[in-house]
């Protein structure tokens, strides 16, 4: 009989006694997360202000260094100008992105996998990497599209120069717009179709309902995903650098760049980089407001039921807009840059004796940096990506579970690095860390750290996601059984966020292996990473190799997305959490 | 000896006192509900006995130790309790096995004490057959039994459950609630148990405390709850009820429309001006004429206001001829009154409970 049996009770002994605890030791955990998180984002941006605020040679507080900074029209002239690329690049990314998220996500467009594969395609390129690419299509006499068109019409000048505010613009908004697909399809998608046939029962046609009822409805979004786009344009570098210097106009963020060189004048770059914070902080605010207004009934769940557009020849037409887009973006700049990664000389064009290995075979065994540089972005990007997560890890168990008091600073300090741009990030750890006691200048710590800080908001809304899926009874069933925290932690939410996790994990790699702006004034001679090394061999002129180089980064991007999409799913980058 | 002791106990959050005054104790094996509608405060009360919440006033006792009060809590890992979740908390990354031997994993027993444990406690349950599936292959009622099982074979020193029937349909609340009793019965284990459905509560417990506003109002056995209510919420909430106010005038408690003997009612405060009288509409009794004057019964006149019928029963309202109050009144489906028609109510005075 099992009452029988039960008499010989389980032994409680291989439990902990029953002693009272005064203290949750989670306060401990709560306070070293805070000191990290101090360490990596309180102090820099503090260091950034108190170094714009005092003078280099006596430590003496002054605003020389804005008078400095804002002083000389052409500094101004290059705020102007990053406020116009902005504004170009926002333009260009409505344009672009909007139609194709409608057709996608509303409509019959035919082959909908392929277009959605290639704007994915231009979300994981970096910027840098599409700009030398469009330098190999659009240079002004040697690029592949002028020659062409030169070629055909007999002109003895090319058709566009890439080496021109357009052309900056251009290049920048092909590889943004992704952001603003994104925000406009998952707002898209949740429009629920009896909106639409109730505008339809009214008398609307479809192209009237698209704009009178449908469009305004994910208005909100749209704002939204347009001023991270335009915050994104306006706190690039990459780009800026490959084509703003030889086009002879400065950017907020070239202009950074020449505060760096030598003589280094950091508490000017300083002032000059607040009011970039400042104007980020602002905007982001703003862009807050517009996506939390809950006056959209149709945002907050589910749409109910879904049916799609069917467009008769339309869609076709938005197919072929999509693709020229979508070429432009993606089809063309990696065709030009396979070409000339196995090329002796790219100019020579597509012929089978100017096929080599060549360049391959230099970076990796004859250039005395590359075969490092190529190491070093991969090592730090995966020692970031770790450090993130496990932060991110610990933030979000807090701060989910309320378990500790002000559990909110944290999650406050763990988004904060999103409103800052990467290259601001740079100088207010360069104003931190770079001078004594910690003297971490040019170190792969202070690189590692400066990618952990700069991707710990992606690690820490996915991981916060994650854990929020979690029903707290399951770790308070494991509680009540006899296991302490830990034991929850080891046996039942790691297991259960392994795989949010690991996708957490590549959402902060992926972006750190290229990361350019933060590593720009933080790197030294043996820490270069892959980024500075590209930008290094495009002031050689030297495109074989810098698309040689591109090409292996690529590569193993590609592998690492599409190995993850197999293990986690498809769209597991394009989620609208990880943005 | 008492098991469990809830001495004063409370929790106030900011400004809002979520549980106020608890006093509660459980013998050895006892069965007790906290029943009260939602936000009054049972399920605080529960998780501050399981160590997920420290008090804000008061302690709690196991076994005459004090494992929580304000200055210092026993952890719920080491109070070697138990409890079944609301949602169940089945963890789906483990097999039913798996999630089942956890605890006893968690107190280092060797492996074949484990599984001999395991079989014993699968085959109570009916689930020997389901030992390798996961979670999410099993049925509402089957991950019901996973949790019971899971909780039962640590042999806790406590079992607690929160809202254990809430997610499944009517026929399985029926049949696991039975099987909670069953495996109560069995191991005797002492057992609070918070629910808002009364007939739940009614069913399972050997004692109910039913709780309102943070507050206990009254313990005790299911039937003496219903037919002996202390408080006009009690009155309300385990059952229906026809609450009247009298006056009393000389030797007798006046209604709108009708007046009893003060003697025959129990209770009655001798120096109380008014007082308010719970009566259930199942005591009282229609006729088309009148019994006569009994020893156990008070007939008055008046006339049929409204009537429904419910299938099982009828519901009636009942007006006194000389009077304005409405009286509830249910009948067995085969007494059936026309809506206007003049009758005759017979009230028993030893039905009437008298309202603090």
């Amino acid at each position: 009989m099992v009452t029988k049996d039960l008499e010989s009770s389980v032994p409680a002994s291989a439990l902990k006694p029953m002693r009272a605890r005064r203290f949750d030791v989670l306060i401990l955990l709560w306070l070293a997360l805070a000191a990290i998180l101090a360490f990596l984002v309180i102090n820099p941006l503090a260091r950034l202000l108190l170094a714009s605020l005092e003078s280099p040679d006596t430590g003496a507080y002054t605003l020389a260094n804005y008078v400095a900074a804002y002083g000389r029209p052409r500094h101004l002239q290059a705020l102007w100008n990053s406020m116009l690329l902005g504004a170009g690049v926002t333009a260009l990314c409505l344009a672009f992105a909007v139609p194709i998220a409608w057709a996608v996500s509303r409509t019959n467009m035919p082959a909908k996998n392929l277009v959605r594969l290639l704007v994915m395609g231009a979300f994981v390129t970096p910027p840098y990497l599409g700009a030398v690419g469009w330098i190999l299509l659009a240079g002004p006499n040697s690029g592949w599209i002028n020659r062409v068109w030169q070629m055909l019409t007999g002109a003895s000048e090319g058709v566009f120069n890439i080496y021109s505010f357009p052309g900056l613009a251009l290049i920048i908004a092909l590889y943004s717009f992704p952001y603003l697909f994104i925000f406009t399809t998952a707002a898209l998608d949740v429009v629920s179709s009896e909106m639409e046939d109730a505008a339809n029962i009214l008398g609307a046609g479809t192209l009237k309902t698209t704009f009178k009822v449908t469009l305004p409805l994910v208005l909100p979004a749209i704002l939204g995903g347009a001023i991270v786009t335009f915050l994104e344009a306006i706190a690039l570098f990459g780009s800026p650098a490959l084509i703003a210097i030889p086009a002879r106009f400065n950017v907020v963020t070239t202009q950074l760049l020449q505060f760096f060189s030598v003589p280094v004048r950091a508490e000017v770059a300083a002032a000059y980089a607040l009011p970039l914070l400042l104007i980020t902080v602002a905007l982001y605010w703003l862009q807050q407001r517009l996506v939390r207004r809950k006056g959209f009934v149709t945002m907050t769940g589910k749409g109910g039921e879904r049916r799609l557009i069917e467009l008769g020849l339309g869609r076709w037409l938005l197919l072929g807009y999509a693709l020229i887009v979508l070429s432009l973006s993606v089809v063309l700049p990696y065709l030009v840059l396979a070409q000339a990664a196995f090329s002796k000389a790219w100019g020579r064009g597509f012929s089978l004796d100017n096929l080599t290995l060549g360049n391959f075979t230099f970076l990796m065994f004859e250039h005395f940096t590359a075969r490092q540089s190529i190491i070093n972005s991969f090592a730090y990007a995966a020692a970031a990506a770790c450090l993130a997560i496990t932060l991110a890890l610990g933030i979000a168990y807090i701060v989910q579970r309320r378990l500790v008091p002000f559990a909110g600073v944290l999650s406050f300090l763990a988004m904060a690095p999103f409103v800052v741009p990467g290259i601001v990030l740079a100088i207010a750890f360069y104003a931190a860390y770079a001078p004594p006691p910690f003297a971490l200048y040019g170190t792969a710590t202070i690189l590692i750290l400066a990618f952990t800080t700069r991707f710990l908001p992606i690690g820490f809304a996915n991981a916060s996601a994650a854990m929020r899926s979690i029903n707290p009874e399951l770790e308070e069933a494991v509680r009540i059984q006899g296991g302490g925290r830990l034991a929850s932690i080891r046996y039942v939410v790691a297991p259960m966020m392994k795989r949010s996790l690991i996708g957490a994990w590549l959402l902060v790699f992926i972006p750190a292996t290229r990361e350019l702006s933060t590593a720009m004034f933080l790197y030294g001679p043996d820490t270069r990473p892959m980024s500075v090394m590209l930008l290094d061999l495009s002031e050689e002129g030297n495109f074989e190799r810098l698309a040689a180089l591109g090409f292996m980064l690529l590569a193993a991007t590609l592998l690492i997305v599409v190995g993850a999409s197999l293990l986690l799913g498809r769209d597991f980058m394009m989620r609208r959490n990880a943005t | 000896m008492s098991k469990l002791v809830l001495r004063n106990l409370g929790m106030t959050y900011g400004s809002v006192k979520a549980v106020e005054g608890v006093n509660l104790t459980l013998i050895p094996g006892e069965f007790v509900s906290l029943l009260g509608p939602s936000g009054c405060g049972k399920t605080t009360t529960l998780r501050m006995i399981a160590g997920f919440m420290k008090p804000t006033a008061g302690t709690i006792e196991l076994d005459g130790t004090v494992i929580s009060s304000p200055e210092a809590t026993v952890p719920p890992e080491r109070r070697r309790m138990s409890m079944i979740f609301q949602s169940y908390a089945i963890w789906p990354n483990m097999t039913v096995g798996e999630n089942v031997a956890f605890g006893l994993k968690l107190r280092k027993l060797a492996a074949g004490e484990i599984s001999r444990r395991l079989g014993q406690i699968l085959d109570v349950v009916k689930l020997e057959a389901l030992k390798d599936r996961y979670p999410s292959e099993l049925s509402g009622g089957q991950q019901q039994r996973v949790a019971l099982a899971r909780a039962m074979v640590i042999e806790p020193e406590v079992l607690l459950l929160d809202e254990p029937l809430s997610n499944l349909d009517a026929n399985l609340r029926e049949e696991m609630r039975s099987e909670i009793r069953r495996l109560h019965d069995e191991f005797h284990i002492t057992t609070v148990y918070v629910t808002h459905d009364q007939s739940e509560a009614m069913a399972v417990s050997d004692r109910i405390a039913v709780m309102n506003k943070g507050r206990i109002e009254q313990v005790d056995a299911p039937y003496t709850l219903y037919a002996r209510p202390r408080t006009r919420f009690v009155a309300g909430f385990i059952g229906r009820t026809n609450f009247i106010e009298g006056r009393r005038e000389g030797g007798e408690l006046r209604f709108d429309g009708f007046g009893i003997d003060a003697r025959r009612l129990d209770g009655l405060p001798a120096n109380m001006a008014t007082a308010v009288l719970s009566v259930r509409p199942q005591t009282l009794r229609l006729r088309k004429s009148p019994l006569g004057e009994t020893a156990d019964a008070v007939q008055v006149s008046g006339s049929i206001v409204e009537r429904s019928f419910l299938g099982e029963h009828w519901d009636y309202v009942f007006q006194p001829a000389s009077g304005a109050l409405r009286i509830k009144v249910a009948t067995q489906p085969g007494e059936v009154f026309e809506t206007g028609a003049n009758v005759w109510l017979s009230i028993d005075p030893a039905q009437m409970v008298v309202i603090s």
